[in-house]
């Protein structure tokens, strides 16, 4: 579906060789790796897991099990934003699954969907620690607390 | 340290689990993930399955019997009632995410779990729910892949990743959505898979199973063909268990008489090609060492072992020998010597091979043994499991059948042709001829049994001296043996002259297409001893001695190494650098 | 560095730090030695582990040296490490992140391995949704767990510690991070710390967003680099851990302990809490309370102190239904119950969990099937997948909540219920599968009567099961369509200025004709 460009990607290929030349001999690597991967390229392109196969030595399956284990690991380009909604117990009992509900309608799609212009994505988050603030709903790094239904449709005005 | 099951007594060393203790006492506990294969040193001991729970005395949870080792004193209840309904609502939760379509399952009457939910009496799945709906993947030529059928044992990844050292499984996903598949989730032709089989061959359901050409051969046989069948040596050891006899008994006369009247024109031996195998690659063998060329030399009779190679150590691809596996060099002579002899047009014939291996499959597909004029080789490969299949279809009555011999001209064969079926086998009878070749003389009976090269020992090694020089001959089976073989050949850890290599535990009677061996191994001991017992049963014992083999030669190829010869037997490979 | 220059350092720094808090003498209460925080809500609370937060910088070494940071690890370095193990042992510091098992057996039973390599994990991967006291810890006052690794590794023979931190705490990472670097800037890390022969260094690690890597073998396969599932609980971790070296797993809260009881003593710490739970835990208060927030009390304080003295009782007049402890592992524990005290045992004995510190309040808007299915959902979620009883049946547990909260249940459901969970609890292979029919089982159990109703009648009394409720226009309808203007199934009928009436075949229960009639004239049943 989405096809990795090595070309354009150069630069940042070229570090992220760098990364994993200069953490080989840290035990159990394969995680900072895949880390590394997602914050630089947004995403775990499939090229790139087979760059790390081949550069660690690891078989492409292993490392494709380990990452689709882990959530926070994505194999599509997420939105520009990236809206999580918490869904954590605090902000559950006070109503994040209308929050939810009222972002998935506005945006029509659903939960751990981007949309087609590949501006929004929404995926849902446990818990991150604001409960005595839930509701909170984070876009990219901007946290907001005691976040209501009614606020959807004005947050995602604000967003260019 | 002493310990009580069901109130019994037993005396037991540290480290045993209760599943083994409680054997000793002849109690059985249900297993399904659970599988331990000592001789070829698997051992999946995932405890993920709990189906072995039983009742420990001071514990709130159920232990599981696999994965627990006894302690001193410790008083174990197999048969509480809290355990034995602990065990059927585990089951019940299996099948309630499983088709249950056992009645058109390749597994059926062969599967785990499917005796398991006998055993334990399930007549309700009191829970219901959601279930894997996943692609099934048929698109290898070898092997199909059903996820919704995996129980998530990982007996696959485990042989596939600590045995084999292929590493073409994984699971996928976690939770309810866990699958064991591929990296993206690729099908298996896409992958590093090198088509072993090994991973069907352990797992305890119909979640990996075959491809199945039954219907093709029938429809070939019925068709206007004329189709001709051969069988391979490890086959004729291992049928008779699908009939109820003990694993190598030998049955070979009875099969033949069972294939002809299947319908095939001729019958066949694989046996023959594998002595005709034996003269090109001694030949190949000897040339090498009179001229200095590159030793070792490798066999190439396993196309598993082919593709490892040539995916996993594309630098070393000019030492295996260049031979094709015997029953393709079979075709080959069927759809040219055979046909030129009887007039026949190769379009006309069909081969089908019965094959212990499902890597044989795919192998029959490979572009490198496609014909000069688009036929192939062989058209079909069927397994001793299909084989059986089709006798049972038949309603045959197999064990009733009295004995028949293969057909000529290329039905014959010595005992170094049976052997090939056998881990050792190939390269025992490789020096057979060998010493013939470099000596003109032949080994003594007695010499010619090369005991530290048999058996299910991993990487098993010999010397050979032939004319004041030292042969040093190493044989592996399973592909992880062969991978530390051949990195110690480039580390300089090993220096040998020949390597024998089978993909399969035990070599070709441990293929994944015998008869399922359901973790026990005395069954493939007793397939080696059948083995050897018929290479010890033939008054020749010599490649070099089939006489219909000699006539080949004279009549149509010439000399071993010839140049027909090269083009109809030999072969070449090419790199193919994982994924 | 020596405890020389240690000691020079903190009396300096210690009037640093007390000339910065004077700036604001409303917030802080300074007295010998010991600096507070003012307020009513800190009356009851005792705080230990969070004994620094709010008062230090926590990106100053500094400050934590100036409150004492620092000095048991330099007065352990004089003793023997068996020193260390016992006054841990004599203290009864239970582990805090969720099992309770005693610090100092663990550390003992490390120690008395002989290997080449051990290692300290702090298990920082807080992943109990509604639980953050972890968190606030490695914000606010990282050095005191380091020290506690480094006491550790003193104690067992370590010279390696992790911590494994949830990817979703960035600001912890950036304050354990420049903590690090400040311990081993000041040799508080690193080789021959403070002129010892015993090094020790820490290294983090990130987790990548799975709740199951908070177990510890899921956590150690993390930390090796493959996906985080459980071990099989052959060994001890203390006797085959990460990389099959014995290793000692703590969890943030337990070490943020060690320095004080090492520095105050066993007695001190034992006089704390009850006799079988020394010390202190600390509670995230959240859910239905005036007052949320992290509150670290004495073990074996009631339910009702914590919920009424400290977090100030439930918001907006309503009755407090129940509180939910030990986040999906845990149970709920209905109001009538209040009067248990929260220790490892008294929790066990009413079907729940102490658990790592969540403390959820409930109040009568919430639907004790629907909290349920929420944990429910979160264990199906978060479940590795290996073993069969937590893979499959935790799912058909869920299936059977969601039937029942759409009005799909039956009676038998519930029998189903209570026997899944059972064998689940008692055949998974960790702690996850072994826990997560917890929130079934309490509610069942103490809320059996909202179960019935669901399945029997139908009927969800808290109104969250919005497939179960009913709407009925009554006779107060004006007839001014509002209602009919708000549906968005357009179910609703009648004529201008008439009395309306709802299909109720075709209404899907949203609630909005509810939300928007003027005159109340609609019924919710
Ligand atoms: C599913 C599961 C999740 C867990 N998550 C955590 C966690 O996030 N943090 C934690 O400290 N302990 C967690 N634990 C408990 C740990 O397994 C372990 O008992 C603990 O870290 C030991 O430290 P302690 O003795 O200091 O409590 C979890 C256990 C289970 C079964
Ligand atoms: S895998 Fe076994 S249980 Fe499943 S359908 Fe096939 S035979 Fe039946
Ligand atoms: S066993 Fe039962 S289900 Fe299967 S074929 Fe016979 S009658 Fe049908
Ligand atoms: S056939 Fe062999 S190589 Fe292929 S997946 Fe199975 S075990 Fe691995
Ligand atoms: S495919 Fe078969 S062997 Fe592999 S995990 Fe599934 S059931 Fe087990
Ligand atoms: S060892 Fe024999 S059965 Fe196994 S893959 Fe090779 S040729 Fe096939
Ligand atoms: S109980 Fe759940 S989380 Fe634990 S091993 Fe089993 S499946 Fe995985
Ligand atoms: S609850 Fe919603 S769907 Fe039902 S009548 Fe009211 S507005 Fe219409
Ligand atoms: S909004 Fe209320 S008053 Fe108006 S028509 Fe509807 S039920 Fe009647
Ligand atoms: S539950 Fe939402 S921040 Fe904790
Ligand atoms: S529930 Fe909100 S911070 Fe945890
Ligand atoms: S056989 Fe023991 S857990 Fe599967």
């Amino acid at each position: 579906m989405f096809i990795f460009d090595f070309e354009e990607n150069k630069e940042k290929v070229d570090q992220f060789i760098q990364f994993m030349d200069k953490n080989r001999q840290m035990k159990g690597v394969l995680l900072p790796v895949l880390q590394e991967a997602q914050n630089k390229f947004g995403y775990l392109p499939k090229e790139i897991l087979q760059l790390i196969s081949s550069h660690l030595g690891i078989p492409t399956s292993t490392i494709y099990g380990v990452a689709t284990f882990y959530s926070q690991f994505s194999f599509v380009p997420r939105g520009k934003y990236s809206i999580s909604v918490c869904m954590g117990t605090a902000c559950y009992v006070n109503g994040a699954a209308d929050i939810l509900d009222e972002f998935s309608k506005v945006l029509s799609i659903n939960l751990g969907e981007t949309t087609a212009d590949r501006k929004f994505s929404i995926i849902e988050t446990r818990c991150v620690g604001l409960c005595s603030d839930a509701p909170v709903v984070t876009i990219n790094n901007q946290v907001y607390t005691h976040f209501k239904k009614s606020d959807v449709k004005h947050i995602l005005s604000l967003l260019p | 340290m002493k310990i009580f099951i069901n109130d019994k007594l037993i005396h037991v060393e540290e480290g045993t689990t209760i599943l083994e203790a409680a054997k000793l006492l002849d109690i059985k506990i249900p297993t399904l993930c659970h599988l331990h294969l000592h001789d070829i040193k698997f051992i999946n001991k995932q405890a993920s399955c709990r189906v072995c729970v039983v009742d420990v005395e001071g514990y709130d949870q159920l232990l599981p019997a696999c994965a627990t080792p006894c302690k001193e004193g410790m008083k174990v209840s197999t048969d509480s009632y809290r355990a034995i309904q602990a065990r059927r609502t585990i089951v019940e939760l299996l099948l309630s995410d499983h088709p249950n379509s056992c009645l058109t399952c390749a597994m059926n009457l062969d599967c785990e779990l499917q005796q398991l939910a006998h055993d334990l009496g399930i007549r309700r799945i009191h829970y219901e729910g959601e279930t894997h709906k996943e692609p099934i993947d048929n698109n290898s030529y070898s092997i199909i892949r059903d996820p919704n059928k995996c129980i998530l044992c990982k007996r696959c990844e485990t042989m596939c990743t600590e045995i084999q050292t292929v590493g073409a499984l994984t699971d996928i996903g976690r939770g309810f959505f866990t699958t064991v598949g591929s990296a993206f989730n690729r099908p298996m032709n896409e992958t590093t898979c090198t088509f072993c089989g090994q991973c069907l061959a352990v797992c305890p359901t119909g979640a990996l199973t075959e491809v199945n050409n039954i219907k093709r051969v029938w429809q070939a046989i019925s068709q206007d063909k004329y189709v001709v069948v051969q069988t391979a040596p490890a086959v004729r050891v291992a049928l008779g268990e699908e009939f109820g006899l003990p694993a190598g008994t030998p049955i070979t006369g009875k099969m033949v008489t069972a294939l002809k009247r299947l319908g095939f024109k001729q019958v066949f031996d694989t046996d023959f090609a594998a002595d005709l195998t034996i003269m090109e690659e001694a030949t190949e063998f000897v040339n090498r060492v009179k001229s200095g060329g590159k030793l070792p030399i490798l066999t190439s009779c396993c196309p598993s072992w082919v593709n490892f190679m040539e995916q996993q150590f594309p630098d070393m691809l000019d030492i295996p020998s260049s031979c094709k596996s015997p029953h393709e060099m079979f075709g080959a002579l069927t759809k040219s010597y055979y046909c030129e002899k009887t007039g026949l047009k190769p379009e006309d014939v069909v081969v089908v091979s019965i094959m212990p291996c499902v890597a044989k499959k795919y192998e029959s597909r490979r572009a490198e043994l496609e014909g000069a004029d688009g036929h192939r080789d062989v058209d079909y490969v069927i397994t001793t499991r299909e084989l059986a299949i089709m006798i049972k279809e038949t309603g045959i009555n197999f064990l009733d059948l009295h004995d028949s011999d293969f057909d000529n001209p290329m039905g014959e064969s010595t005992g170094a042709g049976v052997i090939f079926g056998a881990s050792g086998g190939v390269i025992e009878a490789t020096l057979r001829t060998a010493y013939h070749m470099i000596t003109g003389d032949e080994l003594a009976d007695t010499q010619m049994e090369f005991q530290s090269l048999r058996g299910l020992k991993g990487i098993k090694t010999a010397s050979v001296t032939i004319m004041d020089r030292v042969f040093n001959i190493a044989v592996a089976h399973g592909l992880g043996n062969a991978r530390k073989l051949l990195e110690g050949i480039k580390s300089g850890e090993y220096e040998v002259d020949a390597i024998e290599i089978m993909a399969c535990p035990g070599g070709c009677i441990g293929g994944a297409g015998q008869p399922y061996h359901h973790g026990n191994m005395e069954i493939l001991e007793q397939r080696i001893a059948g083995i050897y017992s018929e290479d010890r049963s033939k008054h020749k014992r010599r490649s070099h001695q089939n006489e219909y083999v000699q006539l080949l030669y004279r009549d149509f190829l010439g000399e071993p190494g010839s140049e027909k010869a090269i083009d109809l037997l030999h072969t070449h490979y090419t790199p193919r650098p994982r994924l | 560095m020596n405890i020389k220059e240690l000691t020079q350092i903190r009396e300096q720094q210690w009037w640093e730090l007390i000339k910065r808090l004077n700036e604001e003498p409303f917030k802080y209460h300074i007295g010998d030695g010991e600096i507070s925080l003012k307020g009513e809500e800190f009356k009851l609370q005792q705080r230990i582990a969070l004994r620094n937060i709010g008062i230090i910088n926590p990106n100053k070494i500094e400050e934590y040296i100036a409150t004492g940071g620092y000095f048991a690890l330099a007065r352990a370095l004089e003793n023997e490490p068996k020193e260390v193990i016992k006054t841990i042992k004599d203290a009864n510091l239970r582990g805090r992140g969720g099992a309770g098992f005693p610090a100092g057996r663990k550390w003992e039973a490390a120690a008395y391995h002989e290997t080449d390599e051990k290692y300290v994990v702090c298990n920082a991967d807080e992943g109990d949704p509604g639980a953050y006291m972890d968190r606030s810890i490695l914000e606010g006052d990282p050095h005191t767990v380091l020290e506690g690794m480094a006491l550790c590794g003193y104690a067992i023979g370590a010279s390696k510690g992790y911590i494994y931190v949830r990817a979703e705490y960035p600001k912890a990472v950036a304050s354990l991070i420049t903590a690090i670097e400040q311990a081993k800037a000041h040799n508080l890390l690193g080789n021959h710390i403070l002129g010892s022969d015993f090094h020790f260094d820490i290294e983090l690690r990130l987790g990548a967003g799975a709740f199951v890597c908070g177990e510890s073998t899921a956590l150690m396969e993390s930390i090796e680099g493959k996906r985080g599932m459980p071990r099989n609980k052959e060994f001890r971790t203390t006797e085959r851990g990460l990389w099959g070296k014995p290793t000692v797993i703590n969890n943030v809260e337990t070490l943020a302990n060690i320095p004080p009881i090492l520095t105050k003593g066993a007695q001190w710490f034992k006089e704390i809490g009850t006799e079988k739970s020394s010390g202190t835990k600390v509670f995230a208060l959240v859910g239905k309370v005036q007052k949320p927030g992290l509150v670290e009390v004495p073990m074996g304080m009631s339910i009702y102190d914590i919920v009424y003295l400290i977090g100030g009782g439930i918001p907006k007049g309503k009755k407090a239904k129940a509180v939910q402890t030990g986040g999906p592992s845990g149970g709920c524990i209905p109001s009538h119950l209040f009067d248990t005290k929260v220790d490892f045992e008294s929790l066990e004995a009413v079907g729940s969990i102490m658990g790592s510190g969540g403390m959820v309040v409930m109040d009568e808007n919430d639907c004790m099937v629907d909290i349920a299915k929420f944990f429910l959902e979160f264990s199906v979620d978060e479940s590795c997948g290996k073993c069969t009883p937590c893979r499959i049946g935790n799912k058909r547990l869920l299936e059977i909540l969601q039937r029942l909260t759409l009005g799909e249940g039956e009676i038998s459901d519930l029998t189903k219920l209570e026997n899944l969970s059972r064998v689940i609890c008692q055949t998974s292979l960790c702690g996850l599968g072994q826990s997560s029919p917890n929130p079934v089982l309490s509610t069942l159990n103490y809320f059996y009567d909202e179960y019935k109703e669901h399945a029997q009648d139908k009927h969800c009394r808290s109104g969250v099961c919005k497939a179960l409720l009913r709407y009925e226009i009554n006779d107060r309808c004006v007839g001014c369509t509002r209602c009919v203007q708000h549906c968005p199934v357009d179910c609703i009928s009648g004529s201008i200025r008439e009395r309306h009436y709802i299909d109720a075949t075709e209404c899907i229960h949203c609630g909005e004709c509810f939300k928007n009639c003027p005159v109340n004239a609609i019924d919710v049943f």
